[in-house]
Parts: structure tokens; sequence; C-alpha cells
């Protein structure tokens, strides 16, 4: 008897990278839009730095850790959506390539009272050429600056869109999701029938 | 307050301390490789050999479709780990996987990224 085939066919996977500097909110953002309760998935320092499923070079060793924040969004019965949130220290961030791989899109998070934390994920994003938006995560008592304000702080490109947030609420944050996915959506539209080679040769950049 | 730059590896930043080949059995590699994000079920079919504590813990979590990193937080092992401990399930046949949907840069899958928007909206 084998039920893996048809009452329960597996849905297709997909994910999205919450990121951001360190104590912006994204544990926070992970939780609130997760419809399961907040969870920690770990890997191995050891193993992920050499990028294989190998446990070679640490047998019988004892050996650390580094944790991201790890959600479900079910979408009906044919979608679901997983949310990774990434370490926030830089030295954790050669993770985030293999988190890279495969994914929509990802969402920044700032804070307005420390946006210099987001510059790296912004320009890891952008190097990446993974679809981003910005999400400022509004604390209470931070003040309050225009998308302009922000956007020159930043120095985002006009094509990001950069939305603002609660990171505690369920609401605002899969309104961010939404607007990530839009964001994807017409920046697809715009390259769509054209299909991109990866080694064509390209006008050449100063 | 926790120490936020520079320092060794080993400090309470990096996570937990573990020893990872004690629970692997002993292998130092899944059979087949698993992503993340690699769905995982149980067949309903009972492996011949009885089964480890390690082994039927994460086979009862994968009662639905189920993905690798949430079985590995559940379990609270490494991700590297549970690709072991799954690889074993899915040799005796114990459980089925899929393949996550990978969304490449030069694969524009409007369809999917239209039902993604369309299921969150959903939620508002
Ligand atoms: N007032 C307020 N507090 C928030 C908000 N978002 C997060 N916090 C709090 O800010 C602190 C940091 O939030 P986290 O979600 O842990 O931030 P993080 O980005 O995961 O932090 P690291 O993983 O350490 O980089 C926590 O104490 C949260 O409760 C918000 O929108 N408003
Ligand atoms: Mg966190």
């Amino acid at each position: 008897m084998d039920f893996a085939h048809d009452c329960d066919p597996f849905p297709a996977a997909v994910k999205v990278l919450i990121a951001g500097g360190f104590g912006v909110g994204k544990t926070t953002f992970v939780g609130a839009v997760s419809e399961i309760e907040p969870l920690s998935t770990e890997e191995l320092l050891t193993q992920i730095s050499r990028a294989t499923d190998s446990l070679e070079g640490v047998e019988g060793k004892a050996t650390t850790t580094v944790a991201m924040d790890f959600g479900r969004i079910t979408l009906g019965a044919r979608h679901v959506l997983y949310l990774f949130g990434t370490p926030g220290q830089e030295r954790f961030w050669f993770m985030w390539d293999e988190l890279c791989e495969g994914a929509l899109g990802a969402v920044v998070l700032a804070d307005t009272r420390r946006l210099d934390q987001c510059f790296a994920a912004v320009d890891f994003f952008e190097r990446r050429g993974l679809g981003f938006i910005v999400a400022v995560n509004e604390f209470e008592g931070a003040h309050r600056y225009t998308h302009e304000e922000v956007r020159a702080a930043v120095d985002l490109g006009a094509d990001v869109p950069l939305v603002m947030c609660d990171a505690r609420h369920a609401s605002s944050t899969t309104e961010v999701l939404v607007n990530l996915v839009r964001h994807l959506i017409e920046t697809r539209n715009e390259h769509a029938p054209e299909v991109v080679r990866p080694h064509e040769p390209s006008a050449p950049h100063p | 307050m926790a120490a936020t730059s520079g320092g060794p590896w080993l400090d309470g930043d990096a996570g937990r301390l573990i020893r990872p080949y004690t629970v692997s059995g002993g292998r130092t590699r899944p059979t087949v490789s698993f992503d993340l994000l690699t769905l995982v079920r149980a067949t309903g079919s009972r492996p011949h050999s009885q089964l480890g504590p390690d082994h039927a813990q994460v086979l009862g979590l994968c009662g639905r479709p189920t993905s690798v990193a949430e079985i590995a937080a559940h379990i609270r092992q490494p991700a590297v780990v549970t690709k072991v401990l799954l690889s074993d399930l899915l040799d005796c046949g114990a459980v089925a996987t899929r393949e996550p949907t990978l969304l490449g840069p030069d694969s524009p899958d409007l369809a999917l990224l239209e039902a993604v928007l369309h299921g969150l909206r959903a939620r508002l």
C-alpha cells in the first residue's frame, strides 16, 4: 500500500529569504507571518563553509552550529512557501549563498535607527541578482523618515520597492510578501520574452 | 551582552556545540542529496529492520509532506545530520521525497509567482 501517490500529493515548495542587519526584527517577522510556531534550523559551520553535505572532518568531534529562522505558509493545496531568516551577523553570511539558490526573492528588513545595517544585505542581493524589496520595520519611538529620505540614505535604486511594516503583525508582514511577489512579477514581465543567456557577451562595464 | 564582532567562532553567537556524528550513526553523508526544502512523506511501508529512536522520531514527523528544514528544526539536529537519517529512511522505502521548485534567474515562471501572489492575498 503506497499512499504517497494519490490522496495527499506533494505541494510545490518555494522559498523567500528575510534578511537584514543584526536585531532588525528578522526572527519577529518570520514568526509573525508563519503559520507554524517559529522554528530554528541549524547547519554545521564546518559543513556549510565547504558547501557539502558531509560530516567528514568532524567525525567524533564536537562542532558548532549556526541557526536560521524558519517559517511556513501553506498557499492552498498546491503551493507551500517557506521563509528563511538569515543570520544577522555578517560573518555567517556565507550561508546565504546556499539559501539564495532557487529562492523566489528576498525581503531586506531595515531599522531607521540603524539604516547602515542593511547596506550589506542590499549590496549582497544586488550582486547576486536576486529580486528583493526593502521593508522598514517601524519600531515605536524611532524617527519616522519619509520614503525619499530612506531611499537616499540607503542609496536604493528607483526600481527597488520600499515599504513600511510592523514585523510583529501577520497582516503587515503578509503585505510585505505580497509587495515582494508583485515586484518579482513586474520585473519578470519587463524582461519577459527575452531568454537570458548567461554566457552571452555583454557590453563591457567600467 | 553577546559579543557581536570579531572573536573566535566558538562563542555564544554561534549556535550549540554538538556531536553530530553520534546521531548519524557513524555515517558522514546522506546516500542521496537533499535540499533544505525537499519535501518528505512517510509511504506507510514499515521498514523491515527495527528503527532506532532517531529514525523513528523523524519518520513520525513525516505524516504529511514536510520539509527537511522543518524536520531538522523539530528534532533539533543540524540539517546535515537530518539528511543522513532521512536517506536511511528513503533507502528502506519508509519515505518518499519531492524536490523543491527552485526558481532560476533564467526561468521566469510567472504562473508560479502568480499562484504564490494569489495564495498570499487570500490570507490578508
Ligand atoms: N517595538 C517593536 N519591537 C520589535 C519589532 N520587531 C522586533 N522587535 C523587537 O526587537 C528585538 C529584536 O528582534 P528580532 O526579531 O529578534 O531581531 P533579529 O533581526 O532576528 O535579530 P538577530 O537574529 O539577533 O539579528 C526583539 O526584542 C523584538 O521583540 C517591532 O516592530 N516593534
Ligand atoms: Mg534573529
